[in-house]
């Protein structure tokens, strides 16, 4: 039984129909990177899984169990409680700029702890207390987190004191506070200066180590070859190619994605 | 006619100057937002509506307004909506004040709210938060850092306005200073009224200079 199952998952924006029934499934602990040329639907495929944009048809399973059918309708609690299986490291890291790096981290993981103790159904007493209590918890937690990328050292900082790397880790911590089943970047790297790179992705291949399981839509080939167990070629709605990344990269089948690595190969 | 008996009554009319200042913020500053919310509502026809209401209340003169709510309900509907007493005066200045600020206020809030990125919104979403959490912990004090200055500029303008009120016979602090040069037949009250409004600005521009460095540990 796979992991994550997805069905015949279709979007459309007006006439622009951008996900023609996508097919697609993964493994606990799997690492799969998307690529592709813009325009082809990445973007749209993460989004859909989070929830950010409703898609029009098709099915979304964890562990065999059906979390979503576009056939059905939900409240906007129920999206909420369902979007929590997913995490999303968007491009351009969307940290709120008026919290520090700690806070950023912490606050959207109190807000939650707070709502599963349902504090505010608890007379004022027991709930200044139990508050107290689930914040001093969250705060180990949100500092460890940090750690775990790295930055222990720029907890106070607000964003706009941080490099876009720092920045990006402070995300990739914030995205992992509410332990996702699953984690979704959208191409974490392309708004970095290319020397900042590198702090990011070795981010990404520490959690791959610890076993979390991801969806990386990435431009990055040499880092999706090395750190993915399945690579997915993406054009025009359709996922063109799927396989072992030796495959995908050294052999590819369809002229769609041979005519991608050409192109990109003259751009190098 | 000495210059403490004339510094009283110009005192006078400018508690009731300072009065009609900070009952028009009390309700214009809430009531802005909710009307920035109405034009910015996806049901259209409230959109519209509130679209109309503040493009005219903006574009005719707070003069006319003032006009227009102290007199028109009484002779065109003959509604005694307010008193000519000088309750019933100060209740429909401070009305028309508040509908006029509210409006220019909730174009502010407008402003400020549309720049803020989708992306600080989606944010909020997947990490699973509520319309209302993303509302009052991420939006607001974005919102708040991007308005001060404009609001702060109104708040100013707001201040001087005050003496438009004069015009259905509040007793503010013009009011008041026109009987002194009418019956006494002296100017100088006049320059020191001025005196009154510099002294007034000068402390809200050192407290809105005083907020703005507060907000400034962070950038948006
Ligand atoms: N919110 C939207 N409204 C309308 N069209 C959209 C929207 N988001 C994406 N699209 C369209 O969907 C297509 C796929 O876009 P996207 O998913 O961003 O591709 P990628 O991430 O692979 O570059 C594009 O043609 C884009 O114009
Ligand atoms: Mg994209």
């Amino acid at each position: 039984m796979a992991y994550l199952e997805i069905l015949n998952l279709n979007k459309s924006f007006g006439e622009n129909h951008v996900l023609k029934g996508i097919d697609f499934s993964m493994e606990r602990g799997e690492v799969v990177s998307v690529i592709g040329s813009s325009g082809g639907g990445k973007t749209t495929f993460l989004r859909c899984l989070n929830f950010l944009e409703k898609p029009d048809e098709g099915q979304i399973l964890i562990d065999g169990e059906l979390l979503y059918d576009a056939a059905l309708s939900y409240s906007d609690a129920e999206i909420r409680e369902k979007r929590l299986s997913f995490g999303l490291v968007f491009q351009s890291f969307h940290l709120f700029p008026q919290y520090t790096a700690f806070e950023n981290i912490l606050i959207p993981l109190n807000l939650r702890a707070f709502e599963r103790a349902a504090v505010d159904k608890l007379p004022f007493r027991q709930r200044r207390a139990l508050k107290a209590e689930i914040m001093a918890e969250n705060k180990v937690k949100a500092m460890e987190l940090l750690r775990n990328v790295g930055l222990e050292a720029k907890a106070d900082a607000y964003p706009c004191h941080l490099s876009g790397g720092q920045c990006q880790r402070v995300a990739i911590a914030r995205a992992l506070a509410l332990s996702p089943a699953i984690l979704c970047f959208d191409e974490p790297t392309s708004a970095l200066d290319p020397e900042l790179t590198g702090e990011v992705l070795r981010v990404i291949k520490q959690l791959k180590q610890e076993g979390r399981t991801m969806i990386i839509v990435t431009h990055e080939m040499s880092f999706a070859r090395h750190v993915s167990d399945k690579v997915i070629f993406m054009a025009d709605g359709v996922i063109e190619e799927m396989g072992a990344p030796e495959d995908v990269f050294d052999n590819p089948q369809s002229p769609k994605t041979q005519a991608f690595f050409s192109s990109f190969e003259e751009e190098i | 006619m000495t210059f403490a008996r004339i510094t009283m009554i110009l005192l006078e009319g400018f508690g009731q100057t300072c009065l009609l200042f900070a009952l028009t913020l009390l309700f214009a500053l809430p009531l802005g937002l909710l009307v920035s919310f109405c034009s910015m509502s996806k049901f259209k026809p409230l959109q519209l509506i509130t679209k109309v209401f503040v493009w005219i209340i903006r574009g005719t003169p707070l003069m006319l307004q003032l006009f227009v709510v102290f007199y028109v309900p009484g002779m065109l509907f003959n509604i005694q909506l307010f008193g000519s007493d000088p309750q019933g005066r100060f209740t429909a200045a401070l009305v028309a004040f508040v509908i006029n600020y509210a409006c220019y206020f909730s174009e502010i809030y407008r402003g400020g709210i549309e720049a803020i990125p989708r992306g600080q919104y989606e944010a909020g979403q997947v990490l699973g938060m509520t319309k209302t959490e993303i509302f009052f912990r991420v939006i607001l004090m974005q919102v708040v850092k991007r308005i001060l200055a404009p609001i702060s500029n109104e708040v100013i303008t707001l201040v001087k306005d005050t003496s438009l009120a004069r015009v259905i016979m509040v007793a503010e602090i013009f009011y008041l200073n026109e009987n002194l040069i009418m019956s006494k037949g002296i100017i100088w009250p006049l320059f020191y009224i001025g005196v009154f409004f510099l002294l007034f600005v000068g402390v809200l521009t050192i407290l809105f200079n005083y907020l703005e460095k507060k907000l400034s540990y962070y950038q948006i």
